[in-house]
């Protein structure tokens, strides 16, 4: 994926019941999404701290998305509800420092959803990508 | 001025420590000049009369002090709270942070607190003395002869203009009159952020956070940050840092530091009155607590014990993360 | 002695930026003072100091150190240094310029010399301001400081309408001479007059009376279990906000951060009223916030005279009395510990 040249690096936190079997399943049924998406599997898309997304974007990541199951069909009961609640805040947060509201998304994708999830990502990607690199919460370290 | 007087919480914490109420008070001891006041722990009616104060430069919210004092101590405390201190006291006790039983809160009413930074940029620095007189402050500097006159309404601290409530949500006894929530316009200044553009809001907090020493100060003042161990400081955390290396860890920490009080700050304002450089950290978190009252429904932490605080909470019914946006841009 | 009229100022600041950096206090949107590279349109400030001290010229809050790489089994070190260019700060008050002394004796007793703070203290000409308006909460002379007479590359006083220029050293003689066209020679009474003034405030001062009786080398078995600390220590907070504006606190960390793709290793300042300040493997020395409150006064004030000649490690700054969130300070411990005299 690239806009203007620009291939951006994009982390997907996708929860272990749903949204990583559809990431599976959109690999099984040979849907195409960007290289460049690192997925990163966790219990619960409530698992994700806030911590996880800002030190994802200290490392270089240019975007950020978390994929749980849908709400109401959390393995757990109610966890997607939380991070519901959370991202919303946090996400508010970020633009409200400046930081570019599209850098951030959360998506609910289910193991059936294989469909989904690459759409999903070959959006997601391009938003990412015509933003261009990550610079309002860079470390510059991390990029020598 | 305030309405009580110095002299009559003397005489109520002499007259608890003689009854045996209480073997300990909380309480603001006198400095070397007339607006360092520090908090201490008072045991005699000696040491009350010779040291204690109550004047307009008592900021300091006593709450937090209580997790560790309660736990130290092996007596009840005698503390005294204003109305926005009453707030955290609820909410740490709604998180069982100390011990209700070793505890005697007494609260009284405030009409507000001085900035002494505000009375610095007004009369100078080289500041002698400072008198209450009515609703005036008498300033006598080294270099004048005669004490400025400031009014106390002109130096209130940021938070006491943006008064949330004179109402005392918790108290064991009451001193003078109890007063009512207010309708305070402590939002309008995060509104005004809102309505900014991107690039003016990365802008603007670039130059504030970009002040950041990471003191650690702001944390360690928070009655909402009462974790036995910080994130910041637990070297397992793989964010541990003792200063910012750059604008993303200036970021980072108060972006975090925001979150994990959000929907338990009660917005004592602490964390600004303490910060060293100025930086205005209350406009973090009342960020957080206009979206929860604006997404979520009203929610004032701290207002009763054992409510359950929005981040915590769920309804079936909340919007999507990413509506948070269409949202505001519609409501601007 | 030179002088120059305060509406040439901007002009003989641009004189001298021409040669090197130039640093200067500036006021920030917050109304505070920082020190700041000078372009054209900055203005000095007219607060009697930094939040900050100018410690941060020689000592950094932050630095790398050396970096590493890794591939296959080979380790790559890389050497970060890089030769500081000529810089000069102007606007150093007299406690802050004593504070470099002490800095000096910390990393320039012996070899190895720090070669991180050499270079920049090799590269940078101090220009000192005598005190016009000291605070209530200077008190420079307990140590032995005159604000009246700054030391430094350079001593500037300050009168209602020029600005007088001392050299004190070889590299200040060679900047003043740089700026020769913009000033011209007078003689001392102004600066004499000005000194005498400064003197009598100085007098006036609230804390003009505290002494360090009762401190100074030879005095730990004497204070260090003084009951008091307990006392004085209870409601301190264990921020940092004392150590970070101190001009003359060095303590510092050194650490690695994982930047993904290597480690940079980098030291920071640290300060001894934090959790885990000189953490070892066995644990904490200080377990309680009495103690590192204890420490942070006895090392100023007794350990540190003791190692350097009776040097006391605190110049009178202020900036701890001013800032400390529970208004607890040097001053006070200096008094309630300290000898009878100050009571």
């Amino acid at each position: 994926m690239q806009v203007n040249g620009y291939k951006p690096l994009i982390v997907a936190f996708c929860c272990n019941w749903c949204s990583y079997a559809g990431a599976d399943l959109a690999g099984n049924n040979r849907l195409s999404y960007p290289a460049d998406v690192k997925i990163i599997r966790v219990p619960c898309s409530c698992r994700v701290n806030p911590m996880f997304i800002l030190r994802a974007f200290q490392r270089g990541a240019d975007g950020v998305i978390i994929c749980g199951c849908h709400p109401g069909d959390c393995h757990y009961t109610s966890g997607n509800y939380y991070t519901r609640r959370r991202m919303a805040m946090l996400f508010s947060m970020l633009d409200y420092l400046g930081i570019e509201r599209e850098r951030t998304r959360v998506e609910w994708v289910s193991a059936a959803e294989g469909a989904k999830f690459a759409a999903t990502m070959n959006d997601f990607a391009e938003k990412v990508a015509a933003l261009g690199e990550n610079k309002r919460l860079e470390d510059l370290r991390c990029k020598q | 001025m305030q309405a009580i007087t110095r002299e009559q919480l003397i005489n109520k914490a002499v007259a608890l420590l003689a009854d045996g109420t209480v073997k300990y008070v909380l309480g603001w001891k006198k400095g070397e000049f007339d607006y360092d006041i520090t908090p201490a722990v008072f045991e005699t009616a000696e040491e009350l009369n010779a040291d204690f104060v109550w004047n307009d430069f008592c900021g300091a919210n006593f709450s937090k002090y209580l997790v560790a004092k309660t736990r130290k101590l092996d007596g009840k405390i005698l503390v005294f709270l204003k109305p926005c201190d009453t707030y955290s006291f609820n909410q740490l006790l709604t998180e069982h942070r100390f011990d209700r039983d070793k505890v005697y809160a007494v609260g009284i009413p405030c009409n507000g607190m001085a900035d002494i930074a505000k009375v610095k940029e007004v009369c100078g620095d080289g500041i002698s003395s400072i008198a209450t007189e009515g609703d005036a402050l008498a300033v006598t500097t080294i270099y004048d002869d005669e004490p400025v006159k400031v009014a106390v309404e002109s130096v209130l601290a940021e938070r006491c203009l943006n008064c949330k409530s004179k109402k005392h949500v918790a108290y064991d006894e009451l001193m003078g009159e109890d007063g009512d929530t207010l309708d305070s316009n402590r939002f309008d200044e995060v509104a005004k952020l809102e309505a900014m553009t991107p690039d003016e809001r990365f802008a603007f907090w670039q130059n504030e956070l970009s002040r950041c020493i990471r003191c650690n100060a702001c944390r360690d003042v928070c009655p909402a940050c009462t974790c036995e161990k910080c994130v910041f400081d637990n070297p397992t955390s793989g964010v541990e840092n003792k200063a910012p290396a750059n604008s993303f860890e200036e970021k980072m920490f108060h972006i975090i530091r925001a979150f994990h009080v959000a929907g338990r700050c009660t917005d004592c304002g602490e964390c600004s009155r303490v910060c060293p450089q100025n930086i205005p950290l209350h406009l973090l978190n009342r960020k957080f607590i206009k979206d929860i009252n604006e997404f979520y429904g009203e929610y004032q932490a701290g207002a009763e014990v054992g409510s359950r605080a929005p981040l915590v909470n769920y309804t079936t019914e909340d919007l999507e993360p990413g509506e948070v946006f269409d949202r505001r841009d519609t409501n601007a | 002695m030179r002088k120059c009229s305060l509406d040439s100022l901007n002009a003989v600041f641009a004189k001298i930026a021409e040669a090197a950096e130039l640093y200067l206090p500036v006021n920030c949107t917050d109304g505070s003072a920082a020190f700041s590279k000078w372009e054209e349109g900055k203005e000095w400030s007219n607060n009697l100091n930094t939040v900050k001290s100018p410690k941060e010229f020689f000592f950094p809050q932050t630095e790398d150190l050396v970096a590493f790489k890794t591939s296959g089994k080979n380790i790559e070190i890389i050497d970060t240094r890089k030769e500081r260019e000529d810089f000069v700060v102007f606007g150093v008050r007299a406690c802050d310029v004593k504070a470099f002394e002490v800095l000096d004796n910390v990393f320039l007793l012996k070899e190895p010399y720090d070669s991180y703070y050499t270079n920049r203290r090799e590269h940078g000409v101090i220009i000192s301001v005598a005190c016009n308006r000291p605070a209530d909460t200077c008190f420079c002379k307990t140590f032995g400081i005159d604000p009246a007479d700054p030391q430094g590359d350079i001593s500037v006083w300050k009168t209602a309408d020029s600005l007088y220029w001392q050299a004190n050293t070889e590299r200040g003689a060679a900047l003043l001479e740089k700026i020769a066209d913009l000033t011209e020679d007078c003689d001392t009474a102004a600066v004499d007059a000005e000194k005498e003034k400064i003197t009598k405030i100085m007098s006036k001062l609230p804390l003009a009376n505290l002494t360090t009786e009762g401190w100074g080398a030879g005095k730990t078995q004497e204070l260090f279990d003084s009951p008091i600390w307990a006392e004085m220590s209870e409601a301190c907070l264990g921020c940092g906000t004392c150590t970070f504006v101190c001009p003359t606190c060095q303590c510092y960390d050194i650490k690695d951060f994982n930047t993904g793709k290597g480690v940079v290793r980098f030291r920071c300042w640290d300060s001894c009223m934090y959790s885990d300040f000189t953490k070892m493997s066995a644990g904490q020395p200080r377990l309680s916030q009495k103690e590192r409150f204890r420490q942070r006064f006895m090392h100023k004030l007794v350990y540190y005279p003791e190692n350097n000649n009776g040097l006391f490690s605190c110049v009178g700054c202020g900036r701890c009395v001013a800032k400390c969130p529970i208004s607890m300070n040097i001053a006070k411990v200096m008094k309630k510990i300290g000898g009878k005299e100050n009571e």
